[in-house]
């Protein structure tokens, strides 16, 4: 087996040097009933090409996004990726180590941990984001326990504009955490009033901006009211790239930022690994989940990175801990902070900019097919409309045409009959002017 | 010769570079290197970009004012950021990294190949189940993989990572006692336990009651047993446990659980040592959770992105969070809502399907090795731990007498009376150019030092780290305590002020403050 270096005759020479027969016997203490005398019934070992070939005909039985016109979005985004980066995140020093519980010989994960939390914190417009969670549906309820901590109360109410899988995650987690969660309607439009939701009772209100459905909205005076009463805002943002663009959620009063930041840096990945972003206010770090990189000095008076404030986490705190959160998500943290540092300042706001005038081509082209309505009055990159039919089957006719054609809301609300003719369709800078023209025909075919 | 060099008839590697200054601060490869805001030129940039065509602006007024605050970088200047960046980090790829219970083995390059190919990398979990049929069986493939190495009957694959993982299997018991219609409160833990399996039972409303270990480094079943009542909704154990030994009283320890109808949960962490030998199901487990970033070889990447699958029995299938696996007239598919059978799930942790790209390099580990080559895994991951143990028993004090698992536990019994810590130890096995082994943990002993090797390693590369841990014992013995006390001395930073960073939190970098002066 080419992964596995001991020779039997090294086998031989080890057993010998421990002094027993067999490798059995440092196997004694597993209880007789519980051994396997032979092998579990699976396949032998395959060598690399065999390997290759399996795993690569699979593969092939999926329609990659990159093969046909694509517009589906819905919380991850089809974003071109610099070379750079995936070359850069595969150098095995970063590839292959672990936790940086090693300061003196991690500097190189610890300093760009510091540079991503930097990012984050710039572009959210907050003053403090920690070393990444799991993905933005976990932030999102990780900022939700965090409120009720700080408030010490138990109550959140969710925006219904909240992508449903972030508010499906909170209910599971409000029912064995043990909190409670006032999850309003998804609602398009302005048909939600959240300020008449906030009261002292109330941990926070999470919005999602842009929400669910594409639609931006400005939360200042939402934050106002909450700010009144003493209860945070939580503010969801699940398209990273549209803080290129859009007031970051900081200038609008959030408390706590929970994102997705799949967009830099990361590959689609049928959904994970994906990226949680999580930041705060100053005064709230104590309370934060996960790891935080910290500036500090060596014993030779030099500037260097370690871990901080652990005495929040798992590992020292145990039940005490503010999160049981320990592994993250390193290597998309690097590969965010990577592409996010080739973009730059200019290339951010350029690639915000690109994929808005995209969004526009395409809202512009759909929205004059007749009986299809558009549902957003503000977007970034993805729109909401209104078939006159069900989307789901739209959508599985354009894909047999070899058009992926956006998310019929019902596979996600597949009980809100009010949502069935609701198309949700992004369009990044990887759509061109010929995919617009080609999903424009195609639609007004199939919907003739 | 010093005392030390004569004891273990070892010449020390004369150092004739400490005391040489150079005038940048860089020595040799050990670059310096600024934070990519301390290389900012306004207006450069990384990527080109063509300009959109004029269109009608459409944000609502919302558009952000202002300077974000991002530098300007050129391609080549992060080609060699990070470049540099990554040379300050020890890896798997450089060297030995015994960190006992992180399984810190050989990432094959195989796996990010193919976790690469468009057809896995390039499909979106939202895009019609008809468009990802080889996803589906990619996904079922796995599934069938990790329930026949477990021997358990249903797998939640969506966990993000162990302590997650550990969250869905908890939540997964709690539901399954509400539908028995019980409320629980306690959950026993291990005083050996991953901080992970107290603070996940904390989070799902439970007290953690604390079990001690015998003598022998095992549950003291006894104490196990004072401590079962129907309060109790579950025991989390780790399995070998983290001093690297079996419970070898398991049965004795599923059967008193399960007779006050408790659940057992087991944290899998540890699932290398035993990996096609032992199956969990056998062990009378209930619920376990599988490090696919430990065992099955996918990569770390400086703490994450992980994977932690959950091998459910029976009794708590039905509770697994969504989405499920499903298998339809057209082959594998997906129940992503609570119905049909899924009707008692315990609902979404994470969103989306799981962490498909760790699913597809794990797979490839396990279709590589196959049903023997797996088996071969734990026994080779075993007798290194063990080859370990009796090389360096007369060295080090190991804390359990006889064979031990995939890792071996020694404390800092040795260290007694030198004035050296397990801390300074590790610190001075960084200059010899080998990552430390897990220090202070299991909390069990005093002063730990948990060494697993993994199965990756050759026999010549344990000899050699072997001959180092002697040697620096000896250097320990004969009172070379400055020079310990001093280590790491040959790393881009040496000790840093970890009480500092804490007191002063500096997380994030900030311009300059301004010099008002020079402005006017």
């Amino acid at each position: 087996m080419r992964y596995l270096p001991l020779t039997d005759r090294d086998r031989s020479e080890m057993l010998a040097a421990i002094g027993v027969d067999s490798v059995d016997a440092l196997f004694a203490d597993v209880p007789s009933a519980a051994r396997l005398e032979g092998l579990v019934d699976l396949p032998k070992a395959k060598g690399e090409l065999e390997v290759e070939r399996a795993i690569t005909e699979m593969a092939a039985r999926n329609i990659a996004a990159g093969s046909v016109p694509f517009f589906i979005g819905g919380g991850v985004y089809r974003h071109h990726i610099p070379a750079t980066v995936d070359h850069l995140i595969q150098r095995g020093e970063f590839l292959t180590s672990y936790t940086p519980y090693q300061p003196e010989i991690s500097q190189g994960t610890l300093q760009y941990l510091f540079e991503f939390q930097t990012q984050v914190a710039v572009l959210t417009g907050m003053e403090v984001a920690n070393a990444s969670l799991y993905d933005g549906a976990t932030a999102c309820v990780e900022a939700v326990m965090m409120a009720n901590r700080l408030t010490r109360r138990r109550k959140a109410v969710l925006s219904g504009g909240t992508h449903p899988h972030y508010r499906e995650v909170c209910e599971t987690y409000a029912r064995f955490v043990g909190f409670e969660l006032a999850a309003l309607d998804p609602a398009l439009g302005d048909a939600e009033d959240l300020t008449e939701l906030v009261g002292p009772d109330i941990s926070c209100v999470v919005v999602q901006n842009p929400d669910f459905f594409g639609e931006i909205r400005d939360y200042s005076d939402l934050a106002r009211a909450c700010h009144d009463v003493g209860a945070l805002l939580v503010v969801v943002v699940t398209e990273i790239l549209s803080l290129g663009a859009i007031r970051p959620p900081g200038e609008m009063g959030a408390d706590i930022v929970a994102a997705e930041g799949q967009s830099l840096g990361n590959a689609l990945n049928f959904g994970g690994p994906h990226l949680g972003l999580f930041a705060s206010r100053d005064k709230y770090v104590r309370q934060m989940p996960g790891r935080l990189a910290g500036q500090t000095i060596d014993a030779d008076g030099r500037r260097g990175w370690v871990l901080t404030l652990s005495t929040r986490e798992q590992h020292i705190r145990r039940e005490r801990a503010t999160s049981n959160i320990c592994t993250n998500s390193g290597l998309c943290a690097l590969a965010f902070t990577i592409h996010l540092g080739l973009l730059g300042e200019t290339g951010l706001t350029r690639l915000a900019r690109l994929n808005h005038a995209t969004a526009v081509g395409l809202a512009e082209r759909l929205e004059r097919i007749p009986d299809v309505q558009l549902l957003n009055r503000a977007f970034f990159n993805e729109i909401a409309l209104r078939l006159p039919r069900p989307a789901a089957a739209v959508v599985d006719a354009l894909a047999e045409k070899g058009v992926l054609a956006g998310i019929p809301v019902s596979r996600l609300y597949p009980n809100r009959v009010e949502l069935a003719e609701v198309l949700l369709v992004a369009a990044t800078e990887m759509v061109t002017t010929t995919d617009l023209d080609r999903f424009e025909r195609e639609l007004k075919d199939v919907l003739s | 010769m010093s005392d030390w060099s004569r004891a273990v008839g070892t010449r020390p590697v004369e150092d004739h570079a400490t005391t040489v200054g150079t005038a940048t601060g860089n020595r040799g490869l050990q670059i310096e290197e600024k934070l990519i805001f301390e290389q900012d030129s306004p207006g450069r940039c990384g990527v080109d970009l063509v300009d959109p065509l004029p269109f009608r602006t459409r944000l609502g007024g919302l558009e952000r004012q202002g300077r974000i605050g991002l530098p300007g970088l050129s391609e080549p200047q992060i080609v060699r950021h990070f470049t540099r960046l990554s040379q300050k980090n020890y890896a798997i790829d450089s060297g030995l990294y015994p960190l006992g219970s992180c399984t810190m083995k050989h990432n094959p390059r195989l796996n990010e190949k193919l976790a690469r190919l468009p057809g896995l990398a390039d499909i979106h979990p939202l895009q019609p189940v008809s468009t990802v049929p080889g996803a589906l069986a990619l996904i079922d493939t796995l599934a069938h993989w990790l329930k026949t190495l477990t021997g358990m009957p249903a797998i939640a694959l969506s966990p993000g990572a162990g302590a997650h993982g550990e969250l869905c299997g908890m939540m997964s018991i709690c539901a399954a006692l509400e539908a028995r219609g019980e409320r629980r409160s306690r959950v026993l833990v291990p005083e050996s336990a991953h901080g992970t399996n107290p603070a996940t039972a904390a989070a799902c409303g439970y007290a953690v009651d604390s079990v001690s270990s015998n003598p022998r480094g095992r549950v003291d079943i006894g104490a196990l047993r004072t401590k079962l009542d129907t309060d109790v909704a579950a025991l989390m154990l780790t399995n070998p446990n983290t001093c690297g030994l079996f419970e070898d009283e398991i049965l004795e320890i599923a059967a008193a659980v399960h007779a006050v109808g408790a659940f057992f949960y087991c944290d899998g962490a540890n699932f290398n040592a035993i990996v096609g030998r032992v199956r969990p199901a056998d062990l009378g487990i209930d619920c376990m959770h599988l490090n696919l970033h430990k065992t099955f070889s996918t990569p770390h990447g400086g703490g994450g992105p992980g994977s932690g699958p959950v091998a459910l029995a029976a009794s708590l299938a039905p509770y697994a969070p969504l989405p499920w696996q499903a298998r339809g007239p057209d082959g594998p598919g997906l129940v992503e809502h609570k119905e049909g059978d899924a009707q008692q799930s315990i609902g979404r942790l994470k969103g989306f399907h799981g962490q498909m790209g760790m699913f597809v390099r794990a797979l490839a580990y396990m279709m590589s090795h196959g049903a023997d080559g797996l088996r071969q895994v734990a026994e080779d991951a075993v007798l290194n731990a063990n080859y370990l143990r009796v090389r360096l028993e007369s060295d080090l004090s190991l804390s359990f007498p006889g064979p031990c698992m995939h890792e071996v536990l020694f404390d800092d019994r040795f260290l007694t009376g030198t004035g050296i810590t397990t801390l300074d130890f590790a610190k001075a096995l960084i200059d010899e150019g080998y990552h430390p082994m897990t220090m202070y943990f299991p909390l069990v002993v005093h002063g730990a030092l948990l060494i697993e090797p993994t199965e990756t390693e050759s026999k010549a590369s344990l000899d050699e780290f072997v001959e180092t841990l002697k040697v620096l014992a000896a250097k320990a013995r004969f009172g070379e305590t400055t020079f310990f006390h001093g280590a790491p001395h040959y790393t881009p930073r040496r000790r840093l002020d970890e009480t500092a960073a804490a007191r002063k939190l500096v997380l994030r970098w900030c311009a300059e403050p301004v010099n008002q002066q020079a402005e006017e």
